[in-house]
């Protein structure tokens, strides 16, 4: 098998950030919260990204920072993917008004923008990161929830699928062991983008003030803290922004990769 | 160079294949076929799937749909190789002097556009005709073709007329700029046989009279036999045998060609009914939710145990409606279902596991009936695993009897469905349904779907199994052939109702009523001059009129 080089590319970057969030503690240079210098110090061998707006190593800011993002979109995605195919694949299959019901509340929650919902939701709310994830999460499933109805309402009326229900299967064998096989790889490239929506949006809350509360680091955050240092020509801002930027593009690389591989379209017809 | 219209030589095309492991290659899918063709003449092209008939149809464009390319050899239309031209030149030729009609009509002409505009659209760009010049030309073929209202037909849309008729204005459509050679691409293959006969007498009558030279593509010797002067078989891109029609049908030299003439041809004594039918449908009618039209109008059948009922009907007929009912996917509207000596319960859900195991079915199409994610191994081993709560090597020894039975080694257990031939799909179904031990199989148009030799093999298997594992077959189909083949009783259904019903002999046997004799007369016969012999003798017209 060969892995095409932008593939290799994604791979590798997508690895070394998760390998820096699992690894955190060990690889920081510092403490977190820990000042050990002047405001924005340049890059210097102690300190390899400079020091940010009150002194802190930035390096070890980003690392921690990276920690708290990976993880809070990592699990949001978990959710928004559990609860969305669940439920979009029970839609698909009892049909009726169980589908009804489910899809007019998507549409629902669909049709006012998430950024605005979620500022509102956490504006009332405790902003705690299990709630940021329960808020992320549910918002997301909705789209999920979309994609998996759609992909399994084209699975349900396949033969198979008619053939089971003749033998007299249960619902759970014929969600899981029937249509869910088959719906796998447009969900798994699917689940590629969301994450990275995740990152964005918990960036987003975050720079907005809403997401992860300082001292806690993440990139958002970072970005949001650093952001006056711009006007003084300090690029402390800019390297969580870079930061946010290649993750997104690897993960991209790598979804893209296994959309391809696992779709049966390969030039010309069929 | 003679004077040939269109002459091909030594015409090699080759493909490029994804395999799912390993990088992508080239392959070679025609090896050097030649042949000759007069203006005036038709030529049928004959071979099973994959034989290479439809790419070879389509390199008399000098055209290759994605991924294929001529790799060699040369293709000559009216004194020029069309081969060495140049994509100017090939417009001018495709549409205009060589012209193409394929087997979906209804897939082929866009939705949105009157048909008129359609019919005379290549002819106008081509500068062949101008507008008024062509639609009057469509008119008369239209008319040439047996169309109803030939004046208006042009005005409807593709969807406001049948299929049947709309296969007959894309022959229009091809014949309309006056080209030299026409290709018909399976022009009645996804027709009903009864709508499939006026098809070809529209086809014949206007090949006839516009003097066209055609290739006409086919996987039924019976039909390419009524309409071609010469016949070429083709089997997995090699001419098998190339001749006059009447060698190849009263003479046929290869091994191939001979089986292919003589398919069809199993005998089965047809067997008494027994006093106690397995299954009996009860005065039933049906119609779908939110529907007031009765899809099934009060049928009854019997079917007994170890025989096969055979449904035969058109498309529309209820044949597969009576299926989902007998299955409980359909709950009838009124009318009752007996099911080896009980009541069968309407709905699926409240039929016990017995019900259900005893009552099992196979589709038309093999490939969407197996879940490709599963294997061979778990298609066959989950109704032995659901049913009778077998595992491990008691199940895997199961198994693997089950194969031998379907003629298949033990050597499949681990493949998946994308692995295997379509004879090779459909078996593994049959075995999926025995597994259960049933006593009634429904088949919903097995062969259908499958090549003639290769349905033959299938028939031949359950005609097999129903001796060893005395298991009851309802046979829906639209061909006639097959009941001949393997029924012991018949139901002719005709927009919803059985309108003949008896046993075998009884059923093929006259004095027929209108219907029935249209659908006998209809199925073609591997004889020369049965086109013309059946339309001079027909009482009834077909629905598709």
């Amino acid at each position: 098998m060969r892995i095409p080089i932008s593939a290799m590319i994604g791979l590798f970057f997508t690895g070394l950030y998760f390998f820096i969030a699992i690894f955190a503690p060990w690889l920081a240079p510092y403490g977190m919260t820990e000042a050990v210098g002047d405001v924005w110090e340049p890059a210097s061998s102690t300190h390899w990204l400079g020091t940010d707006s009150i002194g802190r190593d930035l390096l070890t800011r980003m690392i921690y920072g990276g920690r708290t993002t990976i993880w809070i979109a990592t699990a949001a995605t978990i959710l928004s993917f559990t609860t969305g195919s669940v439920l979009g694949l029970l839609a698909a299959t009892i049909g009726g008004w169980v589908d009804q019901l489910l899809s007019r509340l998507v549409d629902l929650l669909m049709s006012i923008p998430s950024l605005i919902f979620a500022l509102v939701v956490l504006s009332v709310m405790p902003v705690t990161i299990t709630v940021l994830i329960l808020v992320m999460g549910l918002l997301d499933s909705t789209r999920v929830y979309r994609l998996a109805r759609a992909v399994a309402v084209d699975i349900n009326v396949m033969d198979y699928v008619e053939a089971a229900k003749l033998r007299g299967e249960g619902r759970s064998w014929i969600i899981f062991r029937e249509i869910l096989p088959n719906a796998l790889s447009p969900l798994v490239a699917e689940m590629g983008l969301r994450f990275i929506f995740m990152v964005l949006f918990v960036s987003t809350l975050s720079f907005l003030g809403l997401g992860v509360q300082p001292p806690a680091a993440d990139w958002g955050g970072i970005v949001k803290e650093n952001k006056e240092g711009i006007v003084y020509g300090i690029p402390a801002a800019l390297v969580p922004a870079v930061a946010i930027a290649t993750l997104a593009i690897s993960v991209n690389l790598v979804a893209d990769w296994i959309l391809n591989r696992t779709t049966s379209l390969k030039g010309g017809r069929g | 160079m003679s004077d040939a219209l269109l002459k091909v030589r030594d015409l090699k095309i080759g493909a490029t294949v994804y395999p799912p492991s390993g990088k992508p290659h080239d392959i070679e899918i025609v090896h050097g076929v030649s042949f000759e063709l007069e203006k005036g003449k038709v030529l049928g092209l004959i071979g099973e799937s994959g034989a290479g008939k439809s790419t070879i149809g389509l390199s008399a464009m000098a055209y290759g749909r994605g991924g294929v390319k001529i790799t060699g050899g040369e293709v000559w239309v009216n004194g020029q190789d069309i081969l060495k031209q140049g994509i100017r030149d090939l417009r001018r030729l495709r549409g205009a002097n060589v012209t193409y009609v394929s087997q979906s009509a209804a897939a082929s002409f866009n939705p949105a556009k009157k048909i008129m505009e359609q019919v005379t659209e290549a002819a106008i760009l081509q500068g062949k005709f101008s507008r008024k010049e062509a639609e009057e030309r469509a008119v008369h073929l239209f008319d040439k073709l047996g169309l109803p209202n030939p004046e208006k037909i042009g005005n409807r849309y593709p969807h406001q007329v049948s299929g049947g008729q709309l296969q007959r204005c894309m022959t229009a459509l091809a014949l309309c700029p006056e080209p030299d050679l026409v290709v018909f691409d399976e022009p009645t293959t996804a027709l009903d046989v009864t709508t499939q006969i006026d098809v070809l007498m529209a086809i014949k009558a206007a090949i006839r009279d516009t003097g066209v030279a055609a290739l006409y593509i086919t996987h039924d010797l019976a039909v390419v036999a009524q309409v071609s002067d010469d016949i070429m078989v083709l089997r997995m891109g090699e001419t098998v045998e190339y001749g006059p029609v009447d060698q190849i049908i009263n003479n046929p030299q290869e091994e191939y060609t001979q089986a292919l003439v003589s398919v069809r041809s199993i005998d089965h004594e047809e067997k008494l009914p027994t006093p106690d039918p397995v299954l009996t449908v009860n005065h039933v009618t049906a119609r779908y939710r939110g529907t007031n039209f009765d899809v099934l109008r009060n049928i009854s059948v019997d079917l007994h145990e170890g025989q096969t009922l055979a449904v035969v009907g058109e498309s529309g007929s209820g044949k597969s409606t009576l299926a989902r009912v007998i299955t409980g996917l359909l709950p009838p509207a009124e009318g009752e279902i007996n099911f080896a000596g009980r009541a069968l319960s309407p709905a699926l859900e409240q039929r016990s596991k017995e019900d259900l195991r005893e009552l099992q079915m196979i589709y038309q199409m093999a490939d969407t009936a197996m879940n490709p994610r599963q294997t061979v191994g778990t298609i066959i081993g989950r109704p032995l695993e659901f049913y009778f709560g077998m595992r491990g090597a008691e199940k895997r020894k199961r198994i693997k009897e089950l194969l031998e039975e379907i003629e298949m080694g033990d050597g499949f257990i681990d493949r998946y469905p994308a692995e295997l031939s379509g004879g090779q799909k459909q078996r593994v179904c049959i075995a999926r349904a025995l597994a259960a031990k049933p006593k009634l199989i429904i088949c919903d148009e097995v062969t259908s779907a499958l090549d003639p030799l290769v349905a033959d093999g299938i028939l031949k298997l359950l005609l097999n199994l129903q001796k060893i594992e005395n298991v009851a077959y309802l046979f829906i189909t639209h061909d006639l052939a097959t009941v001949r083949a393997i029924a012991d009783s018949i139901a002719v259904m005709y927009q919803g109702k059985v309108v003949r019903y008896g046993t075998k002999s009884e059923v093929l046997s006259p004095p027929f009523d209108d219907y029935t004799d249209l659908l006998l007369s209809s199925v073609p016969e591997m004889k020369l001059g049965w086109l013309e012999e059946v339309i001079a003798h027909r009482k009834m017209e077909s629905a598709g009129n």
